[in-house]
Formats: structure tokens, sequence, C-alpha cells
């Protein structure tokens, strides 16, 4: 049987890369419509979706349940039709850090792109480039260094998260019990020796990822 | 070959009208900053859309809003140097004239590039990237990218101000002798009166927002048609402080 530290370090690194990857792809997209275009109702959006950032994760998580709950307005139809429910699976883990760890994304991304010089943009289309190949070849390259610190943002904040999981995942012991869920048990019960490893090892994790972070984007302050 | 625009526009508050014409000649868009001329040229690209006007180039109508046409960016066939001159940082002196050399095969691409550099005088210098250069080699890439293409007609806006006096001079003999090679019509933003009058075949002066005079240097130096304008062309330290 695996050890409990690594099994959980393990679902950690598993839930947050996953994560990650769903964060980059929506959280660019959304920071470039959010930047790049108007619509009704834009900054309303921008709001919906940065309110993680703020809320309590258990505020979060409790509408995620209301969501995605076995009875949950989008639940029930998953359930009804696959008979299956996210609610206490390690994919529940994965939906609660990418909401909690969405805006990262989107913040610093948006910042990337609303900071490059217009008339580059500008230039690209008088040489004939329309807007997606534009977006690809110009505004994605010169945003890059805004994207990946979003990135390594998200995936530090996507494994420690503890609040929405625990609510949407359970604290269920090698199934879904993450590093930072994982800490719980063991301070609660007692386990000072694995507690404090853990503490030692996600701690090391963090800040690696956040020095990281930093040197990629001087400019973002969070 | 010829270019038409009249258009109006309120931006912030500023009223901008104008109406005009030029031929295959280098015309000069000369006035106080603020009176609308790079305004002109974002809208003669598309960047911009004006309330209501009338642009064509070359027969080709861009902008009706009569008609309900109003061609975006990509559709009109200028090539246009930016003022701060719009160099893709990311990309090298070869990757930005290439990016420029847009709808044509590989082949042609590559060969296209190859004549540019050489016109250009930037053999050596394909694998730098802009901060490598120097800034009158900077000015030459981003000709070279504008002119790959070849395009209709060519739009300037203040690309030599930000250079010293020397460069300054080079570049406009430059220029003159692009006009050689590249037979288009040239539309160039300035609030340099020394520039405007050395290089102009038509001069159409601006001034708060409308056109107070368009004419051959000579005629508009020689019988100014407003104080205005008089004070733009015999009190050149004028410029800019309006």
């Amino acid at each position: 049987m695996e050890h409990p530290v690594l099994f959980s370090l393990v679902l950690s690194i598993r839930v947050a890369a996953v994560a990650t990857v769903f964060i980059v792809f929506v959280g660019v997209a959304v920071a470039f419509f959010l930047s790049r275009r108007d619509f009704w109702g834009k900054e309303l959006l921008d709001t919906l979706l940065t309110l993680p950032l703020v809320l309590p994760p258990t505020v979060t998580g409790y509408y995620l349940i209301v969501l995605f709950g076995r009875n949950g307005l989008i639940g029930r139809f998953l359930f009804e039709w696959l008979g299956w429910s996210i609610m206490f699976t390690w994919y529940a883990a994965v939906l609660a850090s990418f909401v909690v760890a969405l805006p990262l994304m989107i913040k610093t991304t948006r910042a990337a792109i609303e900071a490059i010089d217009e008339n580059l943009i500008r230039a690209s289309y008088t040489l004939g480039h329309s807007e997606w190949w534009t977006a690809l070849k110009v505004i994605l390259p010169l945003a890059r260094k805004g994207i990946l610190a979003g990135a390594v943002l998200s995936f530090a904040r996507a494994m420690g998260e503890f609040g929405a999981t625990l609510m949407l995942a359970g604290n269920i012991s090698g199934k879904t019990s993450t590093m930072p869920l994982a800490i719980y048990s063991a301070a609660s019960s007692g386990d000072r020796v694995q507690a404090n490893i853990m503490v030692l090892l996600f701690t090391l994790i963090a800040a690696m990822f956040l020095y990281t972070a930093n040197k990629l984007n001087k400019r973002v302050l969070l | 070959m010829n270019l038409f625009f009249k258009a109006k526009k309120v931006l912030h508050g500023f009223a901008f009208e104008a109406d005009w014409a030029i031929d295959n000649e280098l015309a000069v868009l000369f006035g106080y900053s603020g009176a609308g001329k790079s305004l002109t040229l974002q809208m003669i690209a598309g960047l911009l859309a004006p309330d209501e006007g009338f642009i064509k180039l070359n027969g080709d109508v861009l902008f009706d809003n009569k008609a309900g046409i109003d061609q975006p960016p990509q559709r009109r066939s200028f090539g246009y140097v930016f003022q701060d001159l719009a160099l893709f940082p990311h990309m090298t002196v070869l990757g930005n004239i290439l990016y420029g050399a847009h709808g044509l095969s590989e082949e042609e691409r590559r060969q296209r590039a190859k004549e540019m550099i050489e016109q250009f005088m930037l053999a050596g210098l394909e694998r730098k990237f802009h901060h490598e250069i120097s800034g009158g080699q900077k000015q030459r890439v981003a000709f070279a990218r504008a002119l790959i293409r070849r395009p209709a007609a060519l739009l300037l806006d203040e690309p030599f101000s930000a250079l010293d006096n020397p460069l300054r001079i080079e570049m406009q003999n430059f220029l003159q002798q692009i006009r050689r090679n590249f037979p288009i019509p040239v539309i160039l933003v300035t609030h340099d009166l020394t520039e405007a009058l050395t290089l102009a075949d038509k001069l159409i002066v601006y001034g708060g927002g409308k056109v107070l005079q368009v004419g051959k240097p000579v005629e508009v130096v020689n019988a100014p048609v407003c104080p205005d304008v008089e004070l733009l062309v015999k009190n050149p330290m004028m410029l800019g402080k309006k």
C-alpha cells in the first residue's frame, strides 16, 4: 500500500496539473475576450469569474454543490443520463481547484494582454493579418510571460485548494485526500510527525512556484 | 493612381472634418500637433471609422457610410509606418519583414524578403532583434516590412520625428530613393516645416481639425490663405505649442 504522504502528494500534483491545463485554455480565452472585445455585461462576467478570489472557499464550494451535487442544477442531469456524480471523486477536487484558481489566470493574462502596445496589433492588421492570426502570432507571444506566470500561480493555488475541495470532494483517505486535506487530518488526529513532513514539503513546493511566478512576471503583484 | 479622402469625425469632443485628393505624389499632412493628421492616416488605413465620409483608392471604394461600405484594414492595400515603428519585438529583422509578406507563396516570400533586405541595406542583420540594431536600421526594417507586399500607397506617421538631425536627413533622402523604386502615392504626416517643404509634392495644411490649405509647398509659403497658415509656414517655432 502506498504511503499516505506520497499518495497525497501525487494526488495534489495530479489534481493541480489537470486543473491547470483547463485553466490555461479557459483563462487565456476569457482574458483575450475581456481585454480585446467590448460586449454587454463584460465587467459583470469579469466580476463573476473573479469572485472566487475573494469569497471564502467554502462559499464557492457551496455554490458548486448547488450546481454539481447529485440534486444540483447541472449534477441532476449528469446523474440521470450517466448515473454518475462528480461528488466525492478526485474530479471534484479538479473542479474545485479550477474554479478557485481560474481568476489568477484571467487577471494576470488580461493585464499582460492589455500591456501590449496597441500599434503592434494595428501594424499586424495593416499588414493584412486577421484578428485570429494576430492573436496567435503577436498577442499571445507577447503576453507569454504573463500567461506563464498565471499558469504557475494557478497551479500553486490549485495545489493549496482546501475549502471548496473539502465541500465537493470530501476528505476520503486514499481517494480524495489531497495534501492540504491530509495535513488537516494529520494535525487534528495528533499525528505531528506526518503533519510536519507534509507542511514542510508543501511550503517548499509553494515557495518554489511563487519564486518562479515572480521571476516570470515582475509586474504581477498578487 | 489617386486617393480621395473625405471624412467627418467627432472623437472625445474633438470635431474633425477634411476633404482632399492626391495623385501619384508625395503628399505631406502638415500642421500643429492634435490637428487630426494621424487621425486621417488611421481612417485611410481602416483602423478608425469616420462618422461620415468617403474614401477611395485607385477607384476602389474603401469607405462610404451612405453605401454601408467599410473595408477592414486587412483588405486595404496600404503600407503603414508608425511613429514608434511598431516592430515586433519577438521577431527578428527577417521575421518582421516576412510577416509583411502575407498572402504570397513561401518561395515568393523568401525571394521578396531577399530583395528587400538587399534594397534596404539590411544584409547581415537578418537574425537580429530590434533592440540589437540602430535607429536608422529600425527605420529601414519598418519600411521594408510595409513595402514587401507591394501596397498601393504608403502611409507614414511621423516616422522620422524621434531621429537626430543627420539621421533624419539621411532618412529623408532614403525616402526619396524609395519613391523612385516604389512609384506609389505616399502620405507623410509631419510637424517639421523643413521636412514638409523638402519632401512634399503637395502640402495639405491642417489646423484645429480642418484642412486650412492644399497646394504646392511654394504656393502655400508664398500665398497662405489665412493667418493660421501664415503662422505655420513662416514661424516654425510656433509648432507644437498650440
